[in-house]
């Protein structure tokens, strides 16, 4: 197995200011943003973008977290067990614009799951995507609006995110299993 | 004679003063203060006060007897609650308890209350047994949580057996919750059938259809065994067979929350009083054999019965008077009861004579939690003062109860109750 | 996921297994808090709600629960059935396995029924109780109410109260708290506690208020009328009296204790009305509680491919 550092702890922080500025500008009223963190490293990603753009505006978005357990397509495959914290939503989405984070979008499949279950809580007005990693290799029609790097990668290859507010250190890598 | 209210002051003079509760015996007066105990034993006797010679004589607390039937309300003519405490007191009785097969019966918390309530304009206390089924059906449990609160002291369908095993143990099993004594009178009806004396070789002889002992035995047997089981209070009433004495022998070796009675006339008398077809000897459970007889006065001297109750069961002449079959079953009891007991215990058996008081007095109290200090300053008073060597022979005008239904008339007994005191009244014969 | 194929009841239930039910009943509790109450987890799984004995309220739960999972629901009672016409248990039950089916949610008045179950079909099978058995879902949800209300089992003074011996409640709750490290007491008529029921490492006690001072938590059970009849309770203000959650009696303990009742309730005997609609009650939580719950052991014994370690 080979560990290679695509981003360290300074190169998270640039890369989420970054995606806050541009959140910031395709917008002309910030106050209809919610941002919905997907358990589990999106939650503290989509905190730290909170306080962002609270310090970049003046303005505190509502901030919620997803489980998209119940809403998996691979049900009848495999079962999971459903975070503990689950779930937290405490306000309706109609009318906002919901921004999704989590930390790497992949084979899309997690965001399908995450917009299926956002419609049990309202009609959003628009629905936004921002991860911190992109990897390619999508099985779906899904791209993301906001994104903290590209990284091309082949199967069998694992990007591993790591935060300070779960795993002591920032810090994004790419493993590769040695032949 | 008769009931009058106490004076002032009454001092009992030079009498030998028995204490069954301290286990003393002492020589002297005891004075009675407004109808509490007031001094015992040596004291400064107060300047006017009534006196009574009482030199010779024993003074004791007054008996307690756990069965009677008063039979109000509903047969009035019979016995009420006053005239049975007059006859109460002629025995020496203070204290008694009223079984609830009364018409209607003692089955709700209303006629606990009932009883209570008439109690209190009666010159002794009384107090009422609860039956344990509605109208002494065998099938629905009393209330008996709130006839506790109204005063039940125990619970009890005497008269008639809890012939039900299942109905037993239910009954046995929620009087824990009181901590109360199931009492049952035990019985096989079946067993029993039309038996209405001693199935031996008298009834034989008699032609008349005869009761086993086995009909209480094997009763007694299961009540034993279930009040083990289920860990609750259970008190045997007149127990009148041999057999019934040796299973409680046996389950009280191991279990001390069971106690027994036996009446006078189940240890004075034996089957062969029968043979004149006497209706004032039928009685339930019937007078059984000679034999009978001595192993429950064996059980009395060993302990293995607890205390004497009379049964004391007041039938009017029409109910006596008739063929033995028809006649109703029990007789009176209360005011012959020292006299027959003292006669067959102390002086034919050789029992001594506190252990005989303590069987009409703080035995009986123990069992149903009454207190029995009655000896100590400022108690009401609850005295009796009896001749115990006096020989004399029972007859019509000794009854105080309504009723006159007793086989003891004419017969010598020895040891007569002459004066006895409570709730502020004094009884004298 | 769970160990154990089938839930039949709690007696020997693993507790880890209990915990991760409680835990995705919590998770189930946020669905039926959404604006629409749904997830496709348990799409195209088929479930036979098999009742025997009556019961509108377990199987109104089971069935809400089954349809927010977007599972298919099939009903079966017994009065319209073919079991009148004299078709036997295991054949009414092969019947309903032959047309796919996978899960049984059954109801029986007869001990063991389930169990029995388990020999004719190959379905999951889960227990909504047996008779004078278990009730295994009411006991989890009793578990999931009051870990929601204190944060905890472990060490929770639990007292059950009532007709012990005829209620498969107080039976699988005794088993489910045991097991997760709850005291439990029971109270009641003696005559209505079985005798040794101190085999299953409970303490009983007959005094009321003693019991009220103890617990943490008291679990009021339904005194069946039925029972009125055969001797067994002498009458409806006797029991009030004696073993009534009543308010007086509650204000004289002025203590904090929740007060739970597995319903239907008998307003006025084994437990006041203010008392049930008061603040202390966690009655309705119980209800809501119990769609959860039931939806969190639909998922986890449905839910995924059973692997081949599965009995």
């Amino acid at each position: 197995m080979s560990n290679q550092v695509l981003m360290d702890a300074k190169a998270v922080d640039r890369s989420i200011t970054r995606l806050s500025h541009e959140i910031l500008e395709r917008t002309d009223s910030p106050e209809d943003i919610v941002l919905i963190g997907i358990h589990n490293r999106g939650v503290p990603i989509a905190s730290r973008i909170q306080a962002k753009l609270q310090e970049l505006s003046g303005v505190i978005l509502d901030q919620g977290s997803l489980d998209i357990t119940f809403h998996r397509d691979d049900f009848r495959e495999r079962l999971v067990m459903p975070q503990v914290k689950g779930t937290d939503i405490s306000f309706s989405l109609d009318e906002k614009v919901v921004i999704l984070v989590d930390d790497v979008l992949y084979t899309g499949r997690t965001i399908r799951a995450a917009l299926d279950e956002l419609n049990s809580f309202g009609r959003a007005a628009k629905v936004q995507l921002a991860v911190l990693v992109d990897r390619g290799h999508r099985e779906l029609p899904i791209k993301a609006d906001y994104v903290g790097k590209n990284v091309p990668t082949h199967e069998g290859e694992h990007v591993s995110v790591n935060l300070k507010e779960t795993d002591e250190t920032d810090c994004v890598s790419l493993i590769r299993a040695k032949e | 004679m008769g009931l009058k209210r106490l004076g002032k002051n009454l001092v009992l003079k030079n009498g030998t003063i028995m204490d069954p509760y301290h286990k003393k015996t002492i020589h002297g007066d005891v004075w009675i203060k407004d109808g509490t105990i007031a001094g015992v034993g040596e004291f400064k006797s107060p300047k006017s006060s009534e006196t009574v010679d009482c030199k010779g004589k024993v003074i004791t607390h007054g008996f307690c007897d756990l069965h009677v039937h008063f039979r109000e309300p509903g047969r009035e003519d019979k016995e009420t609650l006053q005239t049975g405490s007059l006859a109460a007191m002629a025995g020496g009785f203070t204290r008694v308890c009223v079984m609830p097969n009364t018409n209607p019966p003692l089955d709700s918390p209303e006629s606990i209350n009932f009883i209570r309530e008439k109690a209190e304009d009666c010159p002794i206390h009384i107090h009422p047994i609860g039956a344990v089924t509605k109208s002494q059906n065998g099938n629905d449990l009393t209330e008996m949580g709130l006839m506790h609160q109204e005063g039940a002291v125990a619970f009890s369908d005497d008269g008639l057996p809890i012939q039900d095993g299942a109905m037993m143990r239910i009954a046995l099993e929620y009087a824990t919750l009181m901590d109360v004594p199931i009492i049952n009178h035990a019985e096989d009806v079946c067993l029993r059938a039309e038996g209405v004396m001693h199935e031996g070789k008298v009834s034989t002889h008699l032609g008349l259809p005869g009761n086993p002992d086995l009909a209480e035995s094997a009763m007694v047997h299961r009540d034993l065994e279930l009040a083990e089981f289920t860990g609750s209070r259970l008190h045997v009433p007149h127990v009148s067979s041999a057999k019934a004495v040796h299973h409680i022998q046996e389950m009280k070796q191991k279990n001390n929350k069971v106690t027994a009675e036996v009446t006078p006339h189940h240890i004075f008398f034996n089957d062969d009083a029968l043979t004149s077809f006497n209706t004032h000897l039928k009685v339930a459970p019937p007078i059984r054999t000679e034999k009978d007889r001595k192993v429950l006065i064996q059980a009395v001297r060993e302990g293995i019965i607890d205390c004497i109750a009379t049964d004391h069961a007041p039938h009017t002449i029409e109910d006596k008077e008739t063929t033995f079959d028809l006649a109703s079953f029990g007789m009176i009891g209360l005011e012959s009861c020292f006299g027959a007991v003292n006669k067959v215990l102390v002086d034919q058996e050789g029992l001594p004579l506190e252990d005989v008081i303590a069987l009409l007095t703080t035995k009986p109290r123990a069992i149903m939690g009454f207190d029995s200090d009655l000896f100590t300053l400022g108690r009401a008073a609850e005295i009796n003062v009896i001749d115990t060597d006096k020989e004399w022979t029972f007859e019509r005008e000794h009854v105080r109860s309504r009723s006159i239904n007793s086989p003891f008339f004419g017969e010598p007994l020895k040891g007569k109750v002459e004066l006895t005191i409570s709730c502020g009244m004094i009884f004298s014969n | 996921m769970l160990q154990q194929k089938h839930l039949l009841g709690l007696e020997g239930y693993p507790g880890d297994d209990i915990q991760a039910i409680i835990d995705t009943a919590f998770n189930f509790r946020e669905v039926l808090d959404r604006p629409i109450k749904k997830v496709p987890s348990l799409q195209g799984v088929t479930i036979v709600n098999l009742f025997f004995e009556n019961s509108t309220r377990t199987r109104i739960s089971f069935e809400l629960a089954q349809k927010r999972l977007s599972a298919d629901t099939v009903n079966f009672t017994a009065s319209s059935s073919s079991l009148k016409k004299g078709e036997s248990f295991k054949d009414t039950a092969q019947n309903i396995e032959a047309m796919k089916i996978d899960a049984v949610v059954m109801r029986h008045p007869t001990p063991g029924a389930p169990k029995h179950l388990t020999e004719f079909i190959d379905a999951i099978i889960i227990n909504a109780g047996d008779g004078t058995h278990e009730h295994p879902t009411q006991a989890i949800l009793d578990m999931v109410s009051l870990h929601e209300r204190f944060g905890k089992l472990k060490g929770l003074k639990v007292a059950i109260l009532g007709d012990i011996s005829h209620s498969r409640v107080a039976l699988s709750n005794i088993y489910g708290l045991i097991t997760m490290g709850a005291d439990v007491t029971l109270c009641g008529p003696p005559n209505l506690i079985p005798p040794f029921i101190h085999d299953l490492d409970v303490t009983v006690n007959y005094n009321l208020d003693e019991v009220i001072d103890w617990a943490d938590a008291l679990n009021v059970l339904r005194i069946q009328r039925e029972r009125m009849g055969l001797g067994l309770v002498p009458s409806t203000r006797e029991y009030r009296a004696m073993f009534g959650i009543t308010q007086e009696r509650l204000e004289h303990h002025k203590k904090e204790i929740v007060i739970m009742h597995p319903g239907p309730m008998n307003r006025g005997v084994e437990i006041d009305g203010s008392v049930a609609d008061s603040d202390q009650a966690i009655i309705l939580d119980q209800v809501l509680n119990g769609v959860a719950s039931r939806m969190a052991i639909l998922y986890l014994l449905c839910g995924g491919k059973p692997s081949e370690e599965d009995v």
